[in-house]
């Protein structure tokens, strides 16, 4: 049995409901995008836990290495006035 | 619906090490020892992915092999609401062999690869689906002890260290965590009934008792791979450990659906606080996971012939969808 | 799900339209539960586990649907059967499902191909109902056209992916097609119950559905690069009673549990 003709690999993202991101939930193998919206339907959405799908193949997703995290994500550790808690104002104002 | 297997060794040795992967793996143990999650990309000793590949793989498996003994009551459920409800539920155990293969494929492992593994016999699976299921009363014990059984396996699994693997288990333990509750339900149901339908759940329970018991792996002392599986939270509790908690569990629920398990030396222990039960008989356990059970060779047939009857749609399938995109190139 | 019949029918003063009424409903409610029993026996054995499940969903709607209709037809009869005495406790010459839903698998192609022409013919029923003047029967109409109209897109799809795809496969559909076609006339042939339904506004406009269902799986025959068999003479008989050899086996399958223990509870 040879794994050259397994059907590509989709990633699954699934919306729970209204006003809600797009999640990634899983994954499913299929030969075309068709039958992977089917089967991520068939999959991921037997108990209602979604109104909206989206399916991508895997092989099309450019990802970050996780090697590069120090450059990539540690640089904004101080970037602390990007966050509302560094700023002080005076009681009678604090509900900004 | 179930993880036993995972402690069959397959004869895997921790390879030799350079010292630059001597330090990434300390930071790699340390991680671990966090509680930090491992994710896909992330640097993983050879050892940990072999070992995750090969236990994600043999859950999956034994997931897909346990769609059989139940699937051969489909057709035969006695009435509607409980035909329906066993196809749901066996539909379910398809869906968690599909989510646990996508965990496993994030470790470079590819699906036709694993049920390759499986269909050379390679790979294990649970082999509690080893036994048959003669009566309607092995449906619901599959339910009540089988599924009760996995859920103490698994859901430890919901905190394990890998990401991907962890995540499949809260999904598939949220779904799962009333399939022991149907099946108590249809026993409930048929000891209510006449005394043919109490009859047959008792034998069923004399059936399955012990081999319910051993789908929780050898003893500690034999256990291979329970100390490093441990270290790099992948496994959380001891095989015996495990084992103790369900007997405890399921005692009570026996007394209240008023069937007896199949144990004289079963009593409760004040000193321990725990419930003795009787000596496992550990060859048949291995006489079974061998390839010698009651249905090893039926079971792994029929998966076989189900992937060769579709070879022809598999292949169908690739050829229409190259055609659609050769077309859509050429539009 | 437990007691279908609850939510549809205490509300309603059911009085049948006329002596067919039941028998009609009950046509519907065998048709539904003799192909869930059919695309049951694929769980498990599925050509690849994403199908496996998506079989298993058309399935559970089917037996759904069944049970919904049952329980409507127990209520019109009046006599006190539930979904069960229907299912369980029938003879073959009782069941009167069209023979197209009865006829054995086959391979994954002829499966696919007999659902998608039976759920075909089905989302254009239900939507008669939407005018019925069983307003019970028209809520179970509505509930399921969602249902089947997902079923003939699934299957639809694969019954194009399947002729059009390798040598074999197209060889194989062509060969499925050659067979089950001829057993899809008797989804249209108007006999006394059928023609009941229509004129007592039970499901109007049932004469109308022949041809909008030959337009709409022509045009996926033709994608699917097969060939529609020309018309035969043949028409099948399961709605009147009279079934293929493979019915027998189908519900002694089905029936033996149940019938073993005679007033046991599940």
């Amino acid at each position: 049995m040879s794994t050259r003709n397994e059907w590509p690999l989709w990633e699954v993202f699934i919306r729970s409901r209204a006003g809600l991101d797009h999640k990634h939930c899983g994954s499913v193998h299929a030969p075309d995008g068709a039958l992977a919206l089917q089967a991520a339907r068939d999959v991921y959405t037997r108990r209602q836990e979604g109104v909206s799908i989206w399916v991508v193949r895997a092989d099309q997703i450019i990802a970050s290495d996780p090697g590069q995290k120090a450059e990539l994500f540690d640089p904004m550790e101080d970037k602390v006035y990007r966050h509302p808690t560094f700023y002080q104002l005076p009681d009678d104002v604090n509900h900004i | 619906m179930y993880t036993q297997a995972m402690d069959i060794p397959e004869g895997n040795k921790a390879p030799l090490q350079s010292i630059e992967q001597g330090t990434a793996s300390a930071d790699f143990d340390a991680r671990c020892a966090q509680g930090d999650f491992i994710e896909a990309k992330d640097w993983m000793p050879e050892q940990y992915r072999k070992t995750l590949v090969r236990q994600i793989s043999q859950h999956a498996h034994s997931e897909i092999v346990g769609m059989l003994p139940e699937g051969n009551w489909v057709t035969r459920a006695p009435s509607l609401k409980r035909k329906a409800i066993l196809l749901a539920k066996i539909q379910d155990e398809g869906g968690h062999g599909l989510y646990l293969y996508a965990a496993a494929e994030t470790l470079g492992t590819s699906r036709d690869e694993m049920i390759e593994a499986l269909h050379s016999g390679r790979a294990k699976y649970s082999s509690i689906f080893n036994y048959p299921t003669p009566t309607w009363a092995d449906i619901g014990v599959i339910g009540w002890l089988v599924d009760g059984a996995a859920i103490m396996n698994q859901v430890p699994l919901c905190r394990c260290s890998y990401g991907p693997y962890a995540r499949a288990m809260i999904r598939i333990c949220r779904e799962e965590s009333f399939h022991q509750r149907q099946g108590f339900d249809l026993l409930h149901a048929m000891m209510q009934g006449t005394e043919a339908q109490r009859a047959m759940v008792q034998e069923a329970v004399n059936r399955w008792w012990w081999p319910v018991l051993m789908m929780f792996g050898p003893e500690d002392k034999d256990s291979q791979h329970s100390e490093q599986s441990a270290k790099w939270g992948i496994k959380r509790l001891s095989n015996d450990e495990l084992r103790q908690k369900f007997v405890d569990a399921i005692v009570e629920q026996a007394r209240v659906l008023g069937v007896t398990l199949p144990d004289p030396d079963l009593k409760w222990n004040a000193e321990h606080g725990h419930h003795d039960f009787g000596a496992i008989n550990w060859q048949e356990f291995w006489n079974v996971v061998n390839g010698h059970g009651p249905l090893n060779k039926e079971r792994l047939a029929a998966r076989v012939q189900a992937w060769d009857d579709g070879a022809w749609v598999r292949e169908a399938a690739l050829a229409h969808a190259n055609k659609q995109a050769t077309r859509s190139v050429a539009a | 799900m437990n007691t279908p019949a609850a939510t549809h029918e205490s509300t309603i003063d059911l009085k049948p339209l006329g002596p067919q009424h039941a028998a009609w409903v009950l046509r519907l409610a065998d048709g539904s539960l003799v192909l869930s029993q059919r695309l049951s026996e694929w769980c498990g054995h599925g050509p690849v586990l994403e199908e496996d499940i998506a079989f298993t969903n058309i399935a559970l709607d089917l037996l759904g649907q069944a049970r919904l209709l049952y329980s409507h037809a127990g209520a019109l009869e009046g006599q006190g059967r539930d979904e069960d005495a229907f299912a369980y406790w029938r003879d073959e010459s009782e069941f009167r499902n069209p023979t197209l839903v009865e006829l054995p698998n086959g391979d994954f192609g002829q499966s696919v191909l007999r659902a998608w022409a039976y759920v075909s013919w089905q989302c254009l029923v239900w939507g008669t109902l939407a005018k019925s003047r069983d307003t019970a029967l028209a809520a179970i109409g509505a509930k399921s056209v969602k249902e089947s109209r997902y079923h003939q897109e699934h299957l639809g799809n694969w019954v194009v992916r399947l002729g059009d795809g390798t040598e074999e496969s197209h060889r194989r559909m062509q060969t499925a097609l050659d067979y089950l076609w001829p057993y899809t006339s008797e989804l249209f042939h108007l006999d006394a119950v059928e023609t009941a339904a229509m004129d007592t506004g039970l499901a109007p406009g049932l004469d109308r559905i022949a041809e909008i269902w030959t337009a709409n799986t022509n045009a996926t025959l033709h994608s699917a690069t097969l060939t529609v068999p020309a018309p035969t003479p043949f028409l099948a008989t399961g709605r009147q009673g009279r079934h293929s050899e493979a019915m027998g086996y189908l519900l002694s399958e089905m029936q033996a549990l149940a019938r073993a223990h005679p007033g046991a509870r599940w």
